[in-house]
Formats: C-alpha cells, structure tokens, sequence
C-alpha cells in the first residue's frame, strides 16, 4: 500500500511542480494547491498506513494501533494551507485587477517605476 | 514549568485580536499596540534573569509531559532575540505612527503587526519542530498581508513572488517533517537529538538535515536569496525595515537551532555545506550591493551579506565563533531595522531612491546624516561600535577552526559593505544641496526619536558590550551543549 500512496504522491508533485511553471497566474495557484495535497498524503504515508486498530482507549486491541499524530499533523497543515491559498487567490485577483495582467512574463517589473 | 514563557507569544497575539474591534479608533489601536510591545519585552527581560539563575526554564502546554505534548523553551538563546525583538518592534512601531499613513492604520495595519510579532516570538520559543512549522505560518501570512497592504502596483508585483517561494518552501519544510518523523517516531527537538544521537547520523538523516537547511535557507536569504531585493524594497519603510531586522533572522535562528541541538554529528557535511553556502551569500550580496545604485537596492543586498557572515561562525562551530554569532545577530537586527529606517527617511524626504539625483542632505539634516554614518560604521564592524566585537569572533572561529578561506571572504565582503554603505554617505549627505527645506516632501519631527533610540542601543553595544557579555557567553554554550537543552525538557 506504501509503494501505490508513494508512486501517487510522485504523481501529485509532478502535476503541481508542471502548473506551477507555467505562466498563467492561476494555474500556478492551483499547482500549489495540488502540491500541498500532496504533502498531507506524505505525511499521512510517512506516518505508516494503517497497522492496527483505532487509537482509542477501551478498544480492545492497545499493543497495535494506528499513529494518530500525522492526522493531527495534517489537519493543522490543510486548514493553513486553505488560508494561504484564499489569501493568495484574493492577492492574484486584486494585482490582476491593478496591474492588468496575469502573466507572469509581463509582472517582472522594470526600474523606472 | 514555568508559565509566563507562553505571554510573549499570546499578549501580541490577544492584543491583536482585541485591536480588530476598534478599527477605526486610531488612537486605541496605537496605545495597545505599544503596549503589547513593551510588555512582551518586560517578559522578556524578566525571563532572562530566571534563564541565569536557575537555567533553561520549559513550558509543557497543557501540563502534557514531553514528548507527548507541545514544549515551549526558552533558553538564552531565544531571550536575547525575544528581547531585541521587542526593543526593535517597539521602534519601527513609534516610526508607523508617523509614516504609515492614515488609510493602512485604518486597515488592521497594527493587528496583522502584532499577529507577525507573535509568530516571530513563537518561533524563537518552540520546542517541536511541528509547532516551529505553524508559528512561521502565522508570521509568513502575517507578512504577505502586510507586504500587500495598500495595493500599489510594486506590492501586488513583488508579494506575488514572495508568497509563491515561501508557499514553496513551507511544503517543502512539511516534507522535511514528514520523513523526520518517519525514520526517527518523534517532533519534538530535544527528543529528537536523543533519538538521532541514538541511531547515529547516518545518510538519510543527513540528507533529511539538508532538506531542512534547503528550507530554512529560503526563508533566511541564504544563498537562495533571488527573492528578497524585490520583496524587501516594496513595502513602505516601516514594514521594510521590520522584514530586514527580523524575518530572516528567524530562519538564521532555525538553522542554529538545527544543527546545534540536533544534527550536530556530522559538521564535516552538513557545517561545511553551511559554510560554502555562507561564503557564496556573502560575495553574492556584496557584489549586489556594490552593483547598486539606489538605496533600497543596497540595503536589502546588505541584509543579504550579514546572512552569510552570521551562519560562518556557525559554519566554524566553535564555541567563540558560536559566541561571535549570537552577538552580531543581536548587533545586525538592530543595524538592519536602523539603516532601513534611514534608508526610508531619506525617500521620505526626497521622494527618490536614486543615489544620483540626492545630494546634500547632512546641511539640512546633520543629525540624521550622522547617525547614517554611525549606522554605516556598525555595519562594517569599524570598532569600537556593536559589529566589531562578533565579527572578531567569528573571524577568529573560523582562523582556528582552519576555514581561512570562509574568515578571508567574510573580511573582503566587510568591505565591500562599507563600500556601498559609504557611497549612500557620500551621495545622499555629502555635495552641494539640491534641495531646500521647504521643497522637502514631509518632516522628520517625531521620526527620529526612534532612529535615535536605535543608534544609542548600536553605540551601548559596543562600547558596554562587556556588561551584557556573560548573556552571550551563556546562550553560546547553551547552543554548544546539546544536553543542557535534552535535560531541561524531557527531565531526569
């Protein structure tokens, strides 16, 4: 199961490093939006995938259980990301609003300004 | 325990919230704001006194026993920085009062302030390298919102870049966390530098520490500093200046946190790895610095410069050259908020950053023009002002160390910066004055209070250096001795 989550993470990252090099704005806030994805599945996998019960008390199984850490780690992590994501979608509108563009070629910047 | 260690983090952060309420009561949101400012350093300095007498004072939150629960630390390290964090937040928030401009005071300008100064201090607190990851969020988001605030054209350009590298670079930190986790079970770091002095240091380890210096390197300008020039020279002055004084010297502080207390193993890796990337920062920013002819251009490649020399002395991890560090990281967030505020008076005044169309400013200004000098002196380590002292250690860290080379370039990129430094001098306040008093397009009155307090505490340093010595001396050997830190926070 860890050499399919792996090989889909691999996937992830090469879908969302491809959009964020390209030249339209949005697409490359959609690739960081994907690259995250893919992290939170890394740290799910990095965490071992299931090995054993829930980790509650009074279940019965108290020698194997499944990590609950990295899914802490990962709802931290989502509900950040969400927050950059919305910011850095509300920033991209407004500078596209401002400055008429969003290709990243035209946003360099020049001296004189 | 130790309670208070969590005020410095949640009075900015309650503060902050509180201010919100009162959006259009400019008058509220300053007063609250300084202090909120003021009393974090009063903490600050109180804990500082605890740190000397009874050792590394830990906070285990919500009485949870590390390494189950989230630990706050604060060693001497952390204090000294959570001390000049305040006194400099203090001073670029008395500049915003004058400078900032009615619309972005109005626009929760001193909120999202506090909200980065929390997550700063946050950071310099953590004990677990997760909750490290979440305070530089809260400072990063913090920032892209200051960085844009007030919508001109350069903000909306150069935040774009910022916010999409740092963006890379958090997922990047997450990954390092991730594989952290999974070759060692653990996240918190005293826990952590048990473990990894347990299964030994090996490739993966070290490959997994490089990650982490990958990450830390971007958020603190080293080698990977492409992005900051722009960032730093869009927002206005006040904003700037708490950028270059502060935010990269957070990633410097990870860095040291790292590979001090952590991956310490193998510094003929990892340290001169450090050291390479450090040497190439420091001739990098010179020659940019040197390049240019505007004065924010030069400042930021300045804060560029003062990156590499600070993680040289770690590069030589030696315990004086570890000293040196310590001191001109106290030394340069103070030069870096000074120079930029008077970098940002002298536009304020003029309306132009170009060097060539400034001339004559020390006739109608003296006061502010030498304090530039005094500033530009610092900055190149001229004794007997505050930069002289670290960068002799860290020099003479590296001579003994054996890394002449790293001593050599760290001596050559001083000049450098005196260089450019001195051809804002000659420029800006030397020549014939274009520009009479009443063509000026605003005033210094009120403003260079907090340029003079800065100067001060830059003089004191180096003449007083002496007296706060035994802190540095402290929070050197705290940073040499793994255990200290081990022992405080897991017990026994």
């Amino acid at each position: 199961m860890e050499t399919v989550m792996s090989i889909i993470i691999g996937f992830f990252f090469a879908i969302g490093t491809y959009m964020i090099l390209s030249k339209s704005l949005l697409r490359i806030i959609l690739g960081t939006s994907v690259i995250g994805h893919a992290v939170n599945l890394l740290i799910l996998t990095m965490g071992g995938l299931k090995t054993g019960g829930p980790p509650l008390l009074g279940l019965k199984s108290t020698s194997s259980f499944t990590d609950g850490l990295p899914q802490a780690l990962i709802l931290t992590a989502i509900v950040i990301n969400f927050a950059v994501t919305g910011l850095f979608l509300v920033v991209a509108y407004r500078s596209y609003r401002v400055l008429g563009t969003d290709d990243m070629d035209q946003l360099r910047g020049n001296e004189d300004e | 325990m130790n309670n208070i260690i969590i005020l410095p983090i949640i009075i900015p952060l309650i503060a902050g919230l509180v201010m919100v309420i009162f959006r259009k009561n400019v008058y509220a949101q300053r007063s609250i704001a300084l202090l909120a400012i003021l009393s974090t350093g009063l903490v600050a300095v109180l804990l500082a006194g605890q740190v000397k007498s009874d050792g590394i004072q830990v906070l285990q939150a919500g009485g949870w026993a590390a390494p189950y629960g989230i630990s706050l630390v604060a060693d001497m390290f952390a204090i000294i920085l959570l001390i000049i964090t305040a006194f400099v937040s203090f001073c670029c928030l008395f500049y915003a009062f004058y400078t900032i401009g009615n619309i972005r005071e109005k626009n929760f300008f001193y909120p999202l302030f506090l909200f980065m100064i929390s997550g700063v201090n946050g950071s310099f607190l953590t004990g677990d390298i997760f909750n490290l990851f979440v305070f530089f969020e809260l400072m990063l988001i913090s920032s892209y919102a200051l960085i844009t605030l007030g919508g001109e054209r350069k903000q909306l350009r150069e935040s774009i870049k910022y916010i999409l590298i740092n963006v890379m670079s958090s997922f990047f930190f997450l990954v390092a966390v991730a594989y952290l986790y999974a070759v060692t079970g653990t996240l918190n770091m005293a826990h952590l530098s048990v473990r990894v002095a347990e299964a030994g240091q090996g490739g993966l380890m070290t490959t997994i520490a490089i990650l982490l210096l990958m990450v830390f390197s971007l958020k603190a300008g080293l080698v990977l500093f492409q992005w900051l020039p722009g960032s730093y020279s869009a927002p206005p002055t006040a904003v700037a200046a708490i950028f270059a004084a502060l935010l990269t010297k957070v990633g410097i502080y990870a860095i040291f946190r790292m590979f001090t207390l952590i991956f310490y193993h193998q510094p003929e890796i990892t340290h001169l790895l450090i050291g390479i990337m450090g040497a190439a920062t420091m001739l990098l920013g010179a020659i940019g610095a040197v390049s240019k002819w505007d004065i924010k251009g030069i400042l930021t490649y300045n804060v560029v410069v003062s990156v590499g020399l600070i993680l040289a002395g770690l590069a030589a991890f030696t315990t004086g050259s570890i000293t040196g560090s310590v001191f001109y990281l106290v030394h340069d967030i103070n030069v870096k908020a000074l120079i930029f505020l008077i970098g940002g008076t002298v536009i304020y005044l003029t309306g132009t950053s170009n060097l060539k169309e400034i001339s004559g400013l020390i006739r109608t200004h003296p006061f502010l023009g030498w304090m530039f000098f005094i500033a530009a002196l610092a900055l190149a380590g001229i004794p007997p002002l505050s930069g002289f002292l670290g960068k002799v250690l860290i020099t003479k860290g590296t001579f003994d160390a054996g890394e002449y080379w790293l001593g050599a370039i760290g001596l050559i990129s001083s000049l450098l910066v005196l260089y450019s430094v001195m051809k804002i001098f000659m420029n800006v306040f030397w020549g014939e004055t274009n520009l009479s008093e009443d063509m000026e397009k605003g005033t210094t009155r009120g403003i260079i209070v907090p340029i003079t307090f800065l100067t001060a505490v830059i003089v004191f340093l180096g003449l007083g250096g002496e007296s706060i010595s035994s802190y540095i001396q402290l929070a050197a050997e705290g940073l040499m001795d793994p255990d200290l830190y081990i022992k405080a926070v897991l017990g026994e």
